[in-house]
């Protein structure tokens, strides 16, 4: 089992769920978050106050794959998720040891 | 009694109330989360110490018979508690006095409101409504006084009550309040602000505005009620409140436009804040002016007065005081050229029919404005620097720095303005007492 990552723009949030759910992905995790890489911050002027924001916007998506499916997902959400500007975001894919249903203790892959 | 009349004023004198939470909503949404209702309750407590004041002695002292008959304050006990004014047959002019009472009682409590934008986040709450009291009574009666207390003449003309030195003996024109009301306390908010000094950390740590939109609601409500606040000025439902209303729209607007304009070309874009500020400067500007001037000169001042204060706002960090929401950048700046203008720009075709140097008039009227607008910078300065220092001296009206980190709002008054999500709270106590007695009561409310 893997757990795939991506920071994306927030706009670009329906897209990345929509061509997860075309692959068959029924559920994921979905923050706002925030935090820097290369682009950086921006700036904010109040009443001739100047405020360099280091951090920007960002949604973090997380989603439980089996092995077989990671490529796959990992490929539909860079593709959904890039816009080709700066501030596109990441995505990585990490091994998960254990994965449990909560309800029905199912464990391994009748779980994800 | 005309009834046209005192719809008026009474309409107008409720706009002016909406003021005040209007202030409060506009400055609330200038500071940071943490201290938003603090910034909530200075306007609040105003509206409370300063509304009762005003019954018991305040508009006896503002308008009163002189004491002395030179013009610097009204007997506070003639009137003491208004009970003398409660008759049906107590005019003024063409409205019952209580009209008047009621409408300029609008004016004193926005005017202690205004000050508060300049300590926030940082004075005590009790020290705070004390200070609103006391300063209401030592300056801002007695200005009021000054500025707003016309003569009484009877049919030929002799006067048979004075009122105060500005508007009588000196002649300056001040419509609705740019010396009373906006001079007096961008004063009063500079001489806090020397006392208390700046907020822990300013100008690095202090934060930003954390609702715009709340300021633009509060800017909103702010215009809305300054047309009964000019308008109402006028104390007839006629001609001159109607181009007082036209000058207060237009003032206003042109300043917004020159704040905007000024930000565009010094840091690349209009802002939200920036727009509402000009708004407010040129309410500030246009009111001593707005009977003086035509719409032109409205126009002018409004323009004059946003770019002035764009500019002026910045100054701050200059010269190194924490004036936290700009009520000198604004209202004391603001004050001062709208009162000084109305020395270039009043035209005799205007209400008040008076000509300004731009209209022939010379510097007449120039040097009473001038006279003016310093003679209550100054007093409200001392006597406001001396309030506040006193309080800091015996009770202390700064907030100590570890309250100042925790935050205004859990300190003073142990509620927070925003809870999103309910986690890590629980009733501790409440009418069904302590905590298992309420768990009971829940039980047995399922």
């Amino acid at each position: 089992m893997k757990l795939l990552t991506a920071v994306v723009q927030q706009h670009k949030v329906d897209e990345v769920r929509n061509s997860l759910a075309e692959l068959g992905v029924r559920g994921m995790t979905i923050a706002d978050v925030q935090g820097y890489g290369r682009q950086r911050g921006h700036t904010e002027i109040y009443r001739g106050a100047e405020y360099e924001v280091d951090v920007v916007e960002k949604t973090r998506i997380e989603v439980l794959v089996n092995d077989d499916d990671a490529d796959d997902v990992l490929r539909a959400v860079v593709s959904s998720a890039r816009s080709g500007r700066v501030g596109d975001g990441k995505a990585w894919v990490t091994p998960v040891e254990s994965v449990v249903r909560v309800r029905t203790g199912e464990t391994g892959e009748q779980a994800v | 009694m005309n009834s046209g009349d005192t719809a008026w004023v009474l309409v107008c004198a409720a706009l002016v109330m909406l003021m005040t939470p209007g202030l409060a909503l506009f400055y609330g949404g200038m500071v940071r989360s943490r201290g938003v209702l603090n910034m909530l309750m200075m306007s609040l407590a105003s509206l409370g110490v300063v509304g009762v004041l005003w019954v018991l002695y305040g508009y006896s002292g503002a308008f009163g018979s002189d004491l002395g008959g030179v013009g610097l304050l009204g007997s506070p006990l003639e009137f003491f508690g208004l009970s003398r004014l409660v008759g049906a047959e107590d005019m003024s002019d063409t409205i019952p006095t209580f009209a008047f009472v009621a409408f300029q009682a609008m004016f004193a409590i926005l005017t202690v409101a205004l000050i508060s934008g300049a300590v926030a986040d940082r004075a005590r709450f009790g020290p705070w409504v004390l200070f609103a009291g006391l300063w209401a009574s030592l300056v801002y009666f007695p200005v009021a006084h000054w500025v707003f207390a016309f003569d009484a003449t009877d049919e030929s003309g002799e006067i048979t009550a004075v009122g105060g030195w500005i508007a009588n003996r000196l002649a300056a024109i001040d419509f609705a309040g740019g010396t009373a009301v906006h001079i007096n306390a961008g004063a009063a908010a500079l001489a806090l602000v020397f006392v208390l000094g700046p907020r822990t950390g300013w100008p690095r740590g202090t934060g930003k505005p954390h609702n715009l939109p709340l300021v633009v609601l509060g800017a909103g409500l702010l215009w809305f009620g300054w047309f009964g606040f000019n308008a109402g000025s006028a104390l007839t439902a006629g001609t001159t409140a109607a181009v007082v209303f036209v000058n207060t729209l237009v003032g206003a607007s042109a300043a917004m436009l020159a704040w905007m304009l000024v930000e565009r070309l010094r840091h690349g874009k209009p802002t939200t804040l920036g727009a509402v500020s000009g708004i407010v400067a040129g309410l500030v500007a246009i009111t001593p002016a707005c009977s003086a001037v035509t719409p032109l000169g409205a126009i002018a001042i409004g323009a004059l007065a946003g770019a002035g204060c764009a500019l002026a706002v910045e100054l701050k960090y200059r010269l190194r005081f924490d004036d936290s929401l700009d009520v000198v950048g604004v209202h004391l700046v603001g004050g001062l050229i709208g009162t000084l203008l109305v020395g270039f720009f009043a035209s005799e075709s205007a209400p008040a029919g008076v000509a300004g140097l731009f209209y022939g008039g010379g510097v007449d009227q120039l040097w009473r404005q001038a006279v003016g607008a310093v003679a209550v910078f100054a007093y409200s300065l001392v006597l406001s620097w001396l309030i506040a220092w006193v309080l800091q001296k015996t009770i202390g009206f700064r907030l100590d720095e570890r309250d100042e980190h925790v935050g205004i709002d859990e300190t003073e008054h142990a509620e927070a303005g925003y809870h999103f999500g309910d986690a890590g709270s629980t009733l501790r106590k409440s009418a069904a007492g302590e905590r298992g007695s309420v768990e009971e009561l829940e039980g047995s409310v399922r």
